[in-house]
């Protein structure tokens, strides 16, 4: 049993879970995640270790309720536990001296992020952060990523806050009169491809961070495939990160997707059974 | 006796199942097991050689003959006890083994006649001690003080750790899932090795004072040289779970999944109980399943069981060349799986929203023997067709798990991923690591896991006994 040390809602159905698990604490790096299950025969879900802090020995997990399992996860109170923990999977994000470093992050993206640019920042990069979301209340972390960044753009869809626009936006804007060394994106796939077919003309690498569905986080199961470069990997083991001018999106988006239409279907299913009984 | 032996024989006493029209519908286990008299009838056949052919066929040499014996004389507590001297999972093996290629092949019987059902005796002796509720627990010896880490559940690291445990060792698994037992939970289906049997052997194993890890990726939490600093001795027994993929076009597409997802979901998540369970089950009309082996097998039965109208096995070779289980087939061919024989699936086809629509393959042809005899398959020029189907699952086999052998360094491995380690002891190339099971050898049998796992913790016990214990 893990325990939940704290639960807090920091965006429409985004909750940040603390959770004590003090050897994950101590061994995550940023860029990891875990595989978690919250009770038995729960499904097992991948989320990014958004913070973690080794004395007090707890991670922190940033989780949007869309799914069954999300959902369960986020009902957690304190002092209640998630039963299996999991990590941490996956590299850690390469990190080094690059230069100046553009983080982009979308939606829960940011969260992922975060810890990039945190871990980017101390190893003596300049990073500039541009954050968005639908609108206002979807921006999440802008508090933590101030005191990260060194310059920090926060983009809405609707305008209601922060510059008008999406996060690709505000990058084609940036990259037109400045130079970056790296560029790293993190959001929902659509996202992280359109960051990439921006900055791919000026032939900024860029890494992104994948978020197939998954079930052990192993290797074994292979669920995680997707194409990079003309090559299958496993992005549990090979990832989450790669090189995302190499990703093949279509691919990813479509197994993304027909995936959901299976929970979809599966849940409408689920409620006709309980509507007859 | 020799009068007796002349007296012409009675042949060997089926096993009662399921009907196959029953069985597809569900996950409950296909043959129902021996009850006592069908059990000492049929080990009343055995004629307790002085050379036993049986015992050379068995990789762990499992007196035979003496269980046999034991059950024909209705001492059932001797007959555990006599498995179990060499063999600590029967309840296992007496299913899962490939008894017809081990021992009894090599039974004297089977050469007028059909030989005795070993593995069925097998099964029923073991389910007889775990129905009279608890087991006998083996005894323990007194501690040693040294402590050995086991990486990975399934049969290899399961037999190590028992064998270890019994020795005064204080033993503690490492897994990376969240349920012990490897294959044999996440792998092979209920309806063939029900779970409650595994997890009986698990709490065994806890009561002799094992502890057991689940969510412990070692070389990601752990690693192995971690591991080395507070234990004497580390094995590890990680297994094949590196699915092969065929590397043919449309791979990636949607609906295509590798034998190992599709079975971890059904078995480990237990999607055929969903909604009780979180993960839905993956829902088919045809599902094409590529291969010829025992994973293959027990995908298309378990698609079978997931509601598939129809069920296609397609096999590049021919039917003789299968390397399942030959019951297994039998009971797929029952079932109404459609084998495909010599059919070489060359590309998977998609819709326009990037899902399975069919799979494109080439008929083969055995070509005339070659030097060593094999008849080897060629495609039949212009024999392109499609087969309809919303599901593919590759069932290629695997290879070994690369996360150890990634993260510790020093440690050799072969060709295939596979870590190099002493075929007697185990030991690999890194001082207190030995290792045992598919890990080392690729993908092979539950029971050579075992053997394996046993001849490894010889080797472990004279190395930690050799040496001041770590933690004193
Ligand atoms: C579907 C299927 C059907 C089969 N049918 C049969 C059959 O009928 N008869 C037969 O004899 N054999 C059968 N086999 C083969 C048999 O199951 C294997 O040969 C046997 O299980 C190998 O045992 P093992 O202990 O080496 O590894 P596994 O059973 O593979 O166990 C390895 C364990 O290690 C864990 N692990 C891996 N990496 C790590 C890590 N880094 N840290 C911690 N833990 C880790 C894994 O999660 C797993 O639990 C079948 C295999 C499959 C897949
Ligand atoms: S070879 Fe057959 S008859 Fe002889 S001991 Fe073994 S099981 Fe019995
Ligand atoms: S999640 Fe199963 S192989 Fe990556």
């Amino acid at each position: 049993m893990f325990e939940i040390v704290s639960n807090e809602l920091i965006g429409p159905q985004i909750y940040r879970l603390r959770v004590r698990a003090a050897k994950i604490a101590r061994k995550r790096r940023p860029g990891q995640f875990v595989i978690v299950r919250a009770a038995e025969n729960a499904e097992r879900v991948p989320l990014t270790i958004a913070d973690s802090d080794p004395e007090a020995g707890t991670i922190s997990l940033v989780i949007q309720a869309v799914g069954q399992a999300t959902k369960q996860l986020v009902a957690l109170r304190p002092g209640e536990g998630i039963r299996d923990v999991a990590g941490p999977l996956g590299h850690p994000t390469h990190i080094e001296k690059f230069g100046r470093v553009v983080v982009v992050g979308g939606g829960i993206g940011t969260a992922v992020a975060m810890p990039i640019a945190q871990a980017l920042k101390a190893a003596g990069n300049e990073v500039v952060a541009i954050i968005g979301g639908r609108s206002r209340e979807f921006v999440i972390l802008e508090y933590e990523l101030r005191q990260i960044a060194d310059r920090l753009i926060i983009c809405t869809d609707d305008g209601s806050y922060g510059r008008k626009g999406f996060v690709t936006d505000a990058l084609t804007e940036l990259l037109a009169s400045e130079q970056f060394d790296l560029a790293v994106a993190i959001g929902p796939v659509p996202m992280m491809e359109a960051v990439c077919n921006v900055t791919r003309p000026p032939a900024i690498p860029t890494v992104v961070s994948l978020n197939p569905l998954m079930i052990d986080g192993t290797g074994m199961c292979g669920g995680c495939r997707v194409t990079v470069g003309g090559q299958t990997k496993f992005a549990c083991v090979d990832g989450p990160e790669f090189d995302g001018h190499q990703v093949d999106f279509v691919g990813l988006r479509s197994r993304l997707g027909a995936f959901r239409d299976q929970e979809q279907e599966a849940h409408k299913q689920l409620d006709e059974k309980c509507r007859l009984k | 006796m020799t009068e007796n032996r002349k007296a012409p024989r009675p042949g060997r006493t089926p096993m009662r199942e399921q009907p196959a029209a029953e069985r597809k519908k569900n996950f409950t286990e296909v043959p129902y097991g021996y009850n006592l008299e069908e059990a000492v009838a049929e080990a009343s056949r055995c004629l307790q050689c002085k050379k036993p052919l049986c015992v050379t066929g068995c990789p762990v040499e499992v007196d035979i003959p003496g269980f046999v014996g034991a059950i024909a004389a209705r001492d059932l507590r001797k007959a555990v006890e006599i498995l179990k001297g060499t063999n600590t999972l029967p309840a296992v093996c007496g299913r899962v083994c490939p008894q017809e290629e081990q021992c009894e092949i090599r039974c004297v019987l089977g050469k007028k006649g059909t030989p005795v059902a070993i593995g069925n005796l097998e099964r029923f002796a073991a389910d007889w001690e775990r129905e009279q509720g608890e087991a006998r627990m083996p005894e323990v010896a007194a501690p040693t003080g040294r402590r050995i880490a086991v990486v990975g559940s399934g049969p290899a690291g399961l037999t190590c750790a028992g064998e270890l445990a019994r020795r005064g060792h204080e033993v503690a698994i490492f897994e990376a899932l969240h349920e012990p037992g490897g294959v044999l939970v996440y792998g092979i289906p209920e309806f063939r090795l029900p779970k409650k049997i595994v997890r009986v052997e698990i709490d065994n194993l806890k009561k002799m004072g094992v502890t057991v890890e689940v969510n412990s990726v070692v070389g990601k939490l752990d690693t192995i040289d971690e591991l080395l600093a507070e234990y004497d001795a580390v094995f590890v027994g990680t297994g094949a779970g590196l699915p092969k993929f065929k590397d043919i076009p449309g791979e990636n597409l949607v609906g295509v999944y590798s034998a190992n997802e599709y079975l971890t979901r059904a078995n480990l998540m237990r999607s055929y109980q969903w909604p009780e369970s979180g993960t839905p089950p993956v829902k088919s009309k045809t599902v094409v399943v590529i291969g010829g082996g025992n994973v293959a097998m027990d995908s298309a039965r378990t698609a079978l069981r997931l509601g598939a109208q129809r069920v296609i096995l397609a096999y590049r070779r021919s039917g003789d060349e299968m390397p399942a289980r030959k019951a297994e087939i039998h009971h797929a061919q029952e079932e109404g799986i459609e084998f495909m024989m010599l059919t070489d699936p060359i590309e998977v086809l998609g819709d326009e929203r990037g899902r399975v629509r069919a799979v494109r393959c080439l008929r083969m042809e055995l070509a005339e023997p070659d030097a060593s005899g094999r008849r080897k398959p060629v495609p039949v020029k212009g024999s392109e067709f499609e087969i309809e189907c919303d599901t593919v699952i590759p069932a290629l086999g695997n290879n070994p798990n690369p996360l150890v052998p990634r993260t510790t360094e020093g440690l050799k491995v072969g060709k295939w991923g596979n870590i190099e380690a002493d075929s007697v002891t185990g030991q690999t190339s890194r001082e207190g690591v030995f290792a045992g099971g598919d890990v080392v050898t690729g993908a092979a049998t539950v029971i050579e896991a075992m053997g394996a796992g046993r001849r490894a913790s010889r080797a472990i016990h004279d190395y930690v006994m050799a040496r001041p214990p770590k933690r004193k």
